[in-house]
């Protein structure tokens, strides 16, 4: 089923492109467009923080004979200024006006750097970002990370597996504490530790000044530390600004149902993590994808929408731990359960009331995770 | 039939093809993917190459044999 103004898709990362992709698979057989910002032919982002320092992380989501192949038209270079959800018309920042059948917003997150916006100091989201960070490492000595999220303590991980000296920076006692809870953190934190990292938990930046080629650092612990570059990873903002008077519900990430339906805006969807699907936004890639498919399904075949969302997933990997999150876990309790074996793996897991698990994490240990995430599928029985 | 296709070396054990058709994907205690069938019905393709998509890595794919 399709109109003849076809479906345009906002954004041209994995939310987007997947979009795209599973329209053709799930036989959409009307004109995609997708509208991408960018420059580059649309390409993955875990691999950015992740390898090694001498690897360029370009894995491509689609290549251009792909696109032409599957009847995809990527308009590249131009970015969605304005939407009117009402008359289903989208303006492009080259003054073109496109009219559609369904609108998919998937247009992502800007990394914050404020107050960190020091001329030079880096940010890791785009393939450029990813190129900068990599020239930076390989022609620094001592590397200043600010943020021990998962970007922060990958670009850490990353740094040291090429043998330059990192400085890791977080207000918070632990590391991944948000993710994991205090007491798992710690072990994140000896982690950082272990693979030599100097780690300033519990410590802001205080004053961060350029010097020649460097930073001077000033550590709210009253040390003075000097790095040859900074990386800020604390947390982005989500890419809604330009669906200002749109007519669509905006509240961090745009409004949606279970499935992914712009709430009072029919024939609009959102997916990725520029999405808030019923009160929940995820900045995961497996919920990105999981969405992508969700979304082309109920495009393709409205009346066979897909099955609810899976339960959420992330994986990271920093240094020689493969780490996994799923479900929800209530950080502010131990999990119940806590397994270890070596060589070094462990698995721990959150409970409800009646026993069931609700979420976990793992570490080196995929096949756990499995598990959890089965459990979880069934709705927690073990 | 479509023949199934792994890059044992580049799995990373991220294990979205498991939860996405168990009947098809395993995974090993080293977390590296083992296929349960070498090929696939005509008829589960879509459902099959959904499950390697969602490999974070695009270490699997659909061969046409
Ligand atoms: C370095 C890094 C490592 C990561 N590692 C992991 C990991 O290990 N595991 C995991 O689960 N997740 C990971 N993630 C998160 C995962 O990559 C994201 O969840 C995923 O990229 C979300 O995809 P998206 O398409 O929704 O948004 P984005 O990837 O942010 O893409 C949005 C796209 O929209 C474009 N855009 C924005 N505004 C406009 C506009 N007005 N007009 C046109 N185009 C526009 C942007 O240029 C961009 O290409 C990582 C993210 C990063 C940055």
């Amino acid at each position: 089923m399709s109109g003849a103004d076809g479906v345009v898709v906002v954004g041209g990362s994995v939310a987007g492109i997947r979009t795209a992709r599973a329209l053709r698979e799930q036989g959409y057989d009307g004109p995609v467009r997708v509208v991408e910002a960018e420059a580059e032919v649309p390409y993955d982002k875990p691999p950015l923080s992740k390898g090694s320092v001498d690897a360029d992380a370009c894995v491509p989501l689609i290549t251009l004979e792909e696109a032409e192949a599957l009847g995809i038209e990527l308009v590249l270079r131009r970015r969605a200024v304005a939407l009117d959800a009402d008359r289903r018309r989208l303006t492009l920042d080259d003054g073109n006006v496109l009219s559609f059948d369904h609108l998919v917003v998937a247009t992502g997150l800007t990394p914050r750097r404020a107050p960190y916006d020091v001329e030079g100091v880096l940010v890791l989201r785009t393939l450029a970002d990813s190129r900068a960070l990599r020239e930076a490492i390989a022609r620094s000595q001592q590397v200043l990370v600010i943020g021990a999220g998962f970007i922060g303590a990958e670009v850490a991980s990353l740094a040291r597996r090429h043998g330059v000296g990192v400085t890791l920076v977080d207000p918070e006692p632990v590391p991944m504490g948000r993710v994991v809870g205090t007491e798992l953190g710690g072990r994140f934190a000896a982690l950082h530790r272990r693979h030599g990292v100097d780690t300033r938990f519990g410590s802001t930046v205080t004053s961060l000044v350029r010097v020649g080629d460097g930073y001077r650092v000033l550590l709210s612990d009253g040390d003075v530390v000097a790095a040859d570059a900074v990386v800020v990873g604390i947390g982005s903002e989500v890419n809604v600004g330009w669906l200002a008077g749109s007519g669509l519900l905006v509240d961090d990430g745009v409004v949606c149902d279970e499935r992914g339906a712009a709430l009072r805006a029919p024939g609009i969807h959102a997916v990725g993590d520029a999405a808030r699907w019923a009160g929940v936004r995820v900045e995961h890639w497996t919920s990105a994808v999981d969405q992508a498919v969700c979304v082309a399904r109920s495009i393709a075949h409205p009346d066979e929408p897909a099955a609810p969302a899976p339960p959420a997933y992330v994986w990271s990997d920093q240094y020689d731990w493969k780490i996994q999150l799923v479900g929800d876990r209530d950080v502010a309790r131990l999990p119940e359960v806590v397994e270890e074996a070596e060589p070094f793996r462990l698995a721990a897991t959150w409970h409800d009331a009646e026993g069931r698990i609700t979420g976990g994490v793992t570490v080196n240990w995929p096949r756990e995770s499995v598990r959890m995430r089965a459990a979880l599928a069934r709705g927690g029985a073990a | 039939m479509p023949v199934l296709k792994a890059d044992l070396a580049a799995c990373q054990g991220y294990a979205n093809c498991v939860v996405a058709a168990d009947d098809v994907y395993d995974i090993d205690d080293d977390g590296v993917v083992v296929l349960l069938q070498a090929t696939i019905d005509e008829a589960e393709r879509t459902r099959v190459e959904t499950a390697a998509r969602s490999c974070p890595v695009s270490a699997l794919w659909l061969e046409d044999a």
